[in-house]
């Protein structure tokens, strides 16, 4: 820091100025915000980008475009908002570059707003329907995901603008005591799965004496199937970052490190343009807003392990070593990095920092049910309509997050189980889809809160498959440890492997329940301890399934290779018709030398389905069978 | 080139990991006397940064090829069909997960998840996310690099 006296706004300077430029921006005469988080992207948002700045600088309009994160609405990537008065803000979906140039013609330049490509508004119009208006917008209560998809992630004014850093400010005026006595108030756990008050981890981490203290956003998260700490991190960063300036404040570190995932480029690099922006505008580093309050954050890459997720691990990691984890006490709020105190919380904790303090303990605690206080935030994927990232008040139900929120199961298929938790947590049948969602309830029905990952299952999806591919995922990122975990779900995997095949016997079963206790005793950290969830509930909810496929060879799913085989029913299939000849991807089927209707080579078919799909509906000539004994063709 | 690398940081042992990443990036794997000279850097044992190497999935000690597939095997892309996916680029490459083909053109290497459930399976492409890879999408994408080689 320059010597004498630094020109530092005071807050009210910095949200005055962010303000004024937000108010310019919402008068501009038109306003394009395109969703572009990692799944935008993946749907094409970068192109949709480029096609409206070409098409507008061809038009020679002047009209700001810029980039947004994700909405959560991801089944209707990619997304892009139109502003312009008197028109509502209307939603755009699935938009690809020929829509793009069509809006600027039509909606910018003339005055169309192009409704047959409209999702719906974001507030109450005659024109289209109102997002508040969806189903789902009647479950949801948005807190933490609030400005995602509103807001430009790259831009700290568009954060300041819309509440942001005043709890920081806020904080900065109170004592640290208060600020922790606040958050314990609120009830806030730890949303990184295990559910520990978030308070109290403070508290802990603030009295322990030491000279030196750090502060780490864990988003190293690493369980397939959930993407809730990207999201935020990619379209609200400076919300974490708020929060941990807090928590710094609070437990009276000086140092902060982000640990982002290696698998998430996107969320790293907005992670360090906002702390550069934040940098700039004194609310990060020396004296911060003018108090004697200092706190640095750096960002830290991961480098792709699921065990980094454990706190002691990610520190090891942090530390330059293997990340194995160690042994817990001493809490990593008594001694962590380097030996001192380490507070160590999830991004989606951090991120709820900013409106306890905000908005106060007492308005968050109402919110939820009374032991788990506040909202839960899932990605919703799998077998679901309307996939996305959402954010329910805890105590709603698993039917109402999958029917309502999600509008159920596509295709007319019946829902068979939702998993929760990723590989620690668990499958659980439509018998308990009335469970509240908590973090006691879920833990008590044999999955987990986890981090968020949701996954809805079909008719279609083997329960003997998913237990094993869980299973292959601890067992390849155990870190080797402890002999248990190492051992044990080695051995649990070559069972499930064997029963995806039709081998094994009923008696495997008892032998795997059996494992499954002593690898969660005889392990140190949560991977080891949480790995034999997924078999556990497993057995619990569908014994049957693993019974047909030991017993019978049988796949009452038709998913698992081994035990399927596709057959085309000739009575069925139109002799004039070869989809499934042209698009089977290893040449195995071919018609009959007289009788003209397409035969399956089994011994060529790699079980890939493409035939499957190609057969047009109308014909439907083509079927899996299990166990896999196609008739002979005459 | 490692050395310019490794001079940008200072010597202390937290910052291992981010020397491995950044000599990677501009090599694309870590080749062992590169190992060996960021040993001698940290003042540290051959065997803790082969170690830290090994333990991590995001490094490499061979070279990868010129385009990179990472077939996504996250729990939405395997229930939607990521493991058929990952077997169509191995019919079509000819390798197996890990390795690169003798032309150097492509790797094939799976990932845990890349966040984009909501597109499964998901296939990256040289960092590019691509939604709904099935077999017949593994042959068009092939189809456009092969397009894109002959346009050079």
């Amino acid at each position: 820091m320059k010597t004498g006296q630094p020109k530092a706004a005071t807050f009210d300077e910095i949200k005055r100025q962010a303000e004024a430029r937000w108010q310019e921006l919402q008068g501009a005469k038109a306003v394009i915000m395109v969703g572009a988080a990692t799944c935008g992207r993946a749907a094409g948002a970068l192109e949709v980008l480029r096609a409206f700045k070409s098409e507008l600088k061809k038009q020679n309009l002047d009209c700001p475009v810029f980039v947004v994160g994700c909405m959560g609405h991801c089944y209707a990537e990619p997304i892009v908002v139109i502003s312009k008065p008197p028109h509502p803000p209307i939603v755009y979906q699935q938009v690809n570059a020929v829509i793009a140039r069509r809006l600027v013609k039509e909606f910018i330049l003339g005055d169309d707003p192009c409704l047959e490509f409209v999702l719906g508004a974001l507030e109450a119009s005659e024109l289209v329907p109102s997002l508040a208006d969806f189903p789902r917008a009647q479950f949801e209560q948005k807190i933490i995901l609030k400005n995602c998809g509103f807001i430009d992630p790259e831009d700290i004014e568009h954060y300041v603008a819309n509440g942001g850093y005043a709890a920081l400010a806020k904080a900065l005026q109170i004592t640290p005591e208060k600020v922790i006595a606040e958050v314990k108030e609120s009830g806030l756990r730890g949303r990184g799965g295990a559910g520990f008050s978030a308070g109290e981890k403070w508290q802990i981490c603030r009295d322990t004496a030491a000279k030196t203290k750090y502060v780490i956003c864990n988003g190293d998260e690493g369980d397939p199937g959930a993407f809730m700490d990207r999201a935020i991190l990619e379209s609200d960063p400076h919300s974490v970052i708020e929060g941990m300036l807090i928590a710094g404040y609070a437990v009276g570190a000086q140092q902060g490190y982000i640990y982002v995932r290696a698998e998430y480029p996107l969320a790293a690099h907005r992670t360090q343009i906002a702390l550069r922006q934040a940098k700039k505008l004194n609310l990060l580093g020396k004296n911060i807003l003018g108090s004697d309050f200092s706190f640095d954050i750096k960002l830290f890459e991961g480098s792709g392990a699921f065990v980094c997720g454990e706190e002691s691990a990610l520190i090891a990691s942090l530390e330059g070593k293997a990340g194995t984890p160690s042994h817990r006490p001493p809490y990593p709020a008594v001694s962590g990095l380097y030996g001192q105190p380490t507070l160590i919380n999830n991004v989606k904790t951090l991120a709820f920092i900013r409106h306890i303090i905000d908005k106060g303990a007492k308005w968050f605690a109402a919110i939820g049910t009374k032991d788990s206080p506040g909202t839960a935030v899932f990605a919703l994927a799998g077998k679901v309509v309307s996939t996305g990232l959402i954010e329910v008040p805890m105590g709603t139900t698993l039917r109402q997050v999958v029917f309502d929120v999600g509008s159920g199961i596509p295709k007319g298929k019946s829902f068979k189980a939702v998993q929760i938790g990723g590989p620690s947590g668990g499958c659980l049948p439509e018998s308990a889809l009335d469970l509240p969602i908590d973090f006691d309830s879920l833990t008590q029905a044999g999955a987990m809160m986890g981090s968020g990952g949701m996954i809805v299952l079909d008719e279609e999806d083997c329960m003997v498959e998913i237990a094993r591919y869980f299973l292959e995922f601890t067992q390849r990122e155990s870190c080797g440890k402890c002999t248990f975990c190492r051992l044990g779900t080695r051995q649990m995997l070559e069972t499930l492997g064997e029963f995806t095949k039709g081998k094994g016997e009923i008696k495997d079963l008892d032998t795997l329940t059996e494992l499954a206790e002593d690898i969660k005793a005889g392990s140190l950290c949560g991977l080891g301890r949480t790995a034999p969830n997924p078999i556990l509930t497993n057995l619990r909810y569908f014994r049957d399934e693993y019974e047909a496929h030991i017993l019978e060879g049988r796949c009452p799913a038709l998913m698992c290779q081994e035990l399927i085989a596709y057959y085309i029913i000739p009575e069925k299939c139109e002799l004039t018709c070869d989809a499934c000849v042209g698009t089977c991807t290893v040449e195995a089927i071919s018609s009959h030398p007289k009788k003209r209707y397409k035969i399956i080579d089994q011994e060529k078919c790699v079980k890939c389905g493409t035939c499957l799909t190609s057969c047009p509906p109308q014909y439907n000539a083509i079927i899996k069978l299990s166990p896999p004994e196609v008739p002979k063709s005459k | 080139m490692t050395r310019r690398v490794i001079d940008r940081f200072g010597r202390k042992r937290g910052n291992l990991i981010p020397i491995l990443q950044n000599v990677q990036k501009e090599l694309g794997y870590l080749p062992s006397q590169t190992m060996a000279e960021i040993a001698r850097f940290l003042d540290t044992h051959e065997i803790d940064v082969y170690g830290v190497v090994t333990f991590y999935n995001q490094f490499r000690l061979n070279p990868p090829g010129k385009h990179s597939i990472r077939v996504c095997l996250g729990t939405a892309c395997h229930m939607k069909g990521g493991y058929i996916t990952l077997d169509a680029w191995k019919r079509r490459l000819k390798i197996d997960r890990g390795q690169t083909t003798p032309d150097r053109e492509f790797d094939l290497d799976t990932v845990a998840c890349v966040g984009c459930c909501v597109m499964a399976p998901v296939t990256v492409v040289d960092d590019k996310p691509e939604g709904q890879v099935e077999p017949t999408k593994v042959d068009g994408i092939l189809l456009a690099f092969g397009r894109e080689k002959e346009k050079r």
